[in-house]
Parts: C-alpha cells; sequence; structure tokens
C-alpha cells in the first residue's frame, strides 16, 4: 500500500459565488486502524486564505509549522498578509525544492484573493506532491478519497452557489465520497470563507 | 548544531530521501507525481514557429486538470512546450526564463533559442534524466526560425517539425502526411490545430483542449484555449441541496472588519505640548 494510504483522510475545496469552501475528514489512522475522530488537516493561513494537508500525518504536522514559519517570515520581511497566489507559489517552491526526497502532502489551498480595487474573488488551488500547481476554477480534491470525490464534485457543483448553497454542496460531496472510502471518514469539518467571515462547522456523518 | 538560518541554500534537499528510501526498501512504494500524459508539436512555416500543445494533466488513469498550461514562457521571442513529470517542466522552463532574462541584460543582446536550448539540455543532462523533462523548445532570433525537441536525458533535435509526448505518434502522423515547407502562418496553424487533435482524440493521456503559439520576428502571439473541442454542455437539470439537509454538531463564526469608518473628532481641546 502507498504511504500516502498510511494514515488516511481527504480534503476538498469549492468556488461559490463570492466566496470559497474547504472540507476534510477528520480521521486519523494507521492503515486500517482508526486512531483519533478529531485530527483536524485544514488550518488558516490568513484570515481569509486556509490550506488543507492531506497525506502522510507526520508531514502535515511538520509542513504545517513549515508555512506557519515562512508565511510569518514574509508578513514580517513585506508588511502585509500574505496573498492566496503568493502563498500558492510558497507552497509550490517549498515542496519543488524536496523534488527527490518529498513529503507525501498533497496540499489544497483556498481564499478570497484582495484585488487591485479592493475587492475579494475566490481562489482554489491544488498541488501534488513535489509542488505541480492546479489552479481550478470550480473545485479541487486531494487525499485517499480524490477519486470518488471528482466523481461527486463533478455531479453535484454548480457556477455561482450561494455560501449557504455551497455549504450543502461541498458538506454532501464530502461525506457520500468519504463514505465510500475505508480510510477517510469519522466526522468532517468545513470552512465557508466570505469576504466578511468565516463560518466553520463540523458534520455528523458516519463513524465506520 | 548551527543557528538555523532564515534563507535556505539553493538548489534541492536530500534531507527527507534516507526516510523516504527506507520506506521504499520497506516495500512501499512512492506515489506518483501528475504527469502531463500530453501532445505537444513544433512547426517550422515561412515566416516563423508554431508550438501547439493540449490541456490535460493526468495522475495515474486519473485526469488531475482539464485546462491546464503547457506551453511556457522563456522570453519574449523564445517559448517551450513541456511534456512529462509537470511539476519538473514548470520549474525547469521557469528557472532556464530566469537565468535568460539575466543572460540578456548582462550580453545587451536579444537572447536566441541555442542559448536556451544548451541551457536546458545541460540542467537535464547534469541530473541524469532524473528530471522528467521533454520539451519541444520554439522561437525567433536573430539567425530566424528555430526550433528544438529536448529529452529528460539531455539529447537534442533540430527538425522542421517535431512532436513529444504520449500523443507525439498520433501528431507526428499528420505531419508526416501533410508538412510542406514554407507553408503561410494560417495553413501551419491549421496543421498544429490538427495534430493536436489528433493526440487529444486517439491517445488518452492527452485532452481537451488546443492551445497554441505563432512566434514570427515581428512578435509572439499566444493562442490560449485555440480551438475548444470538448466543450462541457451545461446540465440540464440542477442538483442543489435545500439548505438544512446536512446535520451540523457545531457551528463556528468568526467575523472579519470590512468596512472601517474614520471619525475624525471636531474642535476637540488641543493637546498640551508645552
Amino acid at each position: 500500500m502507498s504511504i500516502m494510504q498510511h494514515n488516511g483522510g481527504s480534503v476538498i475545496a469549492m468556488v461559490g459565488k463570492d466566496c470559497v469552501a474547504i472540507a476534510s475528514d477528520l480521521r486519523l489512522g494507521v492503515q486500517s486502524l482508526s486512531i483519533s475522530s478529531n485530527f483536524e488537516k485544514i488550518f488558516p493561513v490568513t484570515e481569509r486564505l486556509y490550506v488543507g494537508f492531506p497525506g502522510l500525518a507526520t508531514d502535515v504536522t511538520t509542513l504545517r509549522e513549515v508555512f506557519r514559519y515562512r508565511v510569518n517570515m514574509y508578513t514580517i520581511k513585506e508588511e502585509r498578509a500574505i496573498e492566496p497566489t503568493i502563498f500558492t507559489q510558497l507552497v509550490s517552491s517549498t515542496l519543488y525544492e524536496r523534488r527527490f526526497g518529498p513529503y507525501f502532502i498533497e496540499p489544497v489551498i483556498a481564499g478570497l484573493q484582495k484585488t487591485p480595487s479592493g475587492s475579494y474573488e475566490p481562489f482554489i488551488a491544488a498541488t501534488d506532491l513535489i509542488g505541480c500547481i492546479n489552479f481550478a476554477k470550480d473545485f479541487v480534491v486531494a487525499g485517499t478519497a480524490s477519486e470518488k470525490l471528482f466523481g461527486v464534485a463533478e455531479g453535484l457543483w454548480e457556477p455561482g452557489l450561494e455560501p449557504e448553497d455551497l455549504f450543502e454542496t461541498i458538506s454532501q460531496t464530502l461525506m457520500n465520497a468519504v463514505d465510500r472510502d475505508a480510510f477517510s471518514g469519522w466526522g468532517a469539518i468545513v470552512h465557508v470563507i466570505t469576504k466578511d467571515k468565516v463560518i466553520t462547522r463540523k458534520l455528523k456523518g458516519r463513524m465506520d | 548544531m548551527a543557528a538555523t538560518s532564515a534563507y535556505n541554500s539553493p538548489g534541492f534537499d536530500f534531507s527527507n530521501t534516507y526516510r523516504n528510501q527506507f520506506l521504499a526498501d520497506r516495500g512501499v512504494p512512492l506515489p506518483k507525481a501528475t504527469s502531463t500524459g500530453t501532445t505537444i508539436v513544433g512547426c517550422l512555416f515561412k515566416d516563423g514557429i508554431v508550438l501547439g500543445a493540449d490541456t490535460r494533466a493526468t495522475e495515474g488513469p486519473i485526469v488531475a486538470d482539464k485546462n491546464c498550461e503547457k506551453i511556457h514562457f522563456i522570453s519574449d521571442n523564445i517559448r517551450c512546450c513541456g511534456a512529462g513529470t509537470a511539476a519538473d517542466t514548470e520549474f525547469t522552463t521557469a528557472l532556464i526564463s530566469s537565468n535568460i532574462e539575466m543572460h540578456a541584460l548582462t550580453t545587451g543582446r536579444k537572447p536566441r533559442v541555442v542559448t536556451a536550448m544548451t541551457m536546458l539540455k545541460q540542467m537535464l543532462f547534469r541530473y541524469q534524466g532524473n528530471i522528467g523533462a521533454a520539451l519541444v523548445l520554439g522561437g525567433v532570433d536573430i539567425t530566424g526560425p528555430q526550433l528544438f525537441t529536448i529529452h529528460p536525458h539531455g539529447s537534442t533535435d533540430k527538425l522542421p517539425y517535431v512532436t513529444m509526448g504520449s500523443g507525439s505518434l498520433a501528431a507526428m502522423a499528420i505531419f508526416e502526411s501533410q508538412w510542406k515547407p514554407d507553408m503561410e502562418r494560417e495553413e501551419a496553424l491549421h496543421l498544429v490545430t490538427l495534430a493536436i487533435s489528433a493526440g487529444i482524440f486517439n491517445d488518452l493521456g492527452s485532452g481537451s483542449n488546443v492551445d497554441a503559439c505563432v512566434i514570427t520576428a515581428s512578435g509572439t502571439e499566444m493562442l490560449r484555449n485555440f480551438v475548444k473541442p470538448n466543450e462541457r454542455v451545461e446540465k440540464e437539470r440542477r442538483y442543489v441541496f435545500r439548505r438544512g439537509t446536512t446535520a451540523i454538531k457545531e457551528e463556528k463564526v468568526r467575523r472579519w472588519v470590512v468596512d472601517e469608518e474614520e471619525v475624525t473628532p471636531v474642535g476637540g481641546e488641543e493637546m498640551d505640548t508645552s
């Protein structure tokens, strides 16, 4: 079995109307043995930028600290908050630096990008484990349930969803996909990011 | 331990290789990176070069990106199509683009395609094929239109029409039967479209749209999504869930200040500055 499946876990991000959502399951396991149902894989970077790290749990923890450090250094040096596009480049080059000894993580990035006019526009992206960026206009997925997530999201997602509708769509996509994945599930968490607030909800899901 | 620096040394970091090799030795296979199955082509015509690419990125049997960009910027008059490991093509071309700009600045001349080709082949040869980038490099410089292919191990070809990637056979079949010297711009662009379309429809690793790029002495024209033969039709039904469908265990809302109003007090007491 691949090392990417060792601890299990999946992340998905979707674009809505003036909002984005990012969601993950909460399982941490060792192969088929479940250890925790409260292992968060999505972390805030700035007020309106979140990143999810599905993959090997040890690298989830390591990369979380690596990016916390690098984002702090950026913020101090530039005296401004990091924007999603720039953070995506940071993620990409950090992972590609280890091209020949990678971290086993496939990051998913979701946030609101500030435009020159001062408004916010939705931004999502994902990279592979060596930092190849996938900019998407609809949704991005990663983790052990990625194949199922691709299928369900392709069917359910539509453009221009309002925050509350986007919440339902991303929640149902995630829940139904992870129910068909043995290594993901055990509860889920969803963050819906709009320009004036972030709504975080824990979902009731199957515990098997 | 030496003091940690805020700056990392340039080049690759191999510190995870021990761990990863240990896992590989224990029989845990290393995961696959995104590769661009890809059809990429280049074609010489009367006054320049036409480059072409499909827009599918794959992860094994899964389509990871349906509309990615495979024609990379090297300089104003040089572009490079990439096939193989997606991250490698992306970073290799970005690095060479940067070095070409530095080279142009130091020499004070417009960069030549052979310079970019030599930089790319020397880098890829140095990495002995471990950087999995298969490239089609094209451009117009002082010596005229130039077209090259560069293989992951560093070998190069200079030909009037070239193809690369998993769809290279399908695309080459079109070139071999229809290419002729001194074509007009429109004719060459049409031929490249046919070659990429052959890859899109006959090679499973290639798909979605045709990207093209026309480079002549007078300028570069990037034709992103030049042909879109695989547009998705609008869904006939909506699949939006009724609000409240998903059961929630807990909710936390964090509000940010969006609009701030600055209030200047009028006629207040002046600060004592004595």
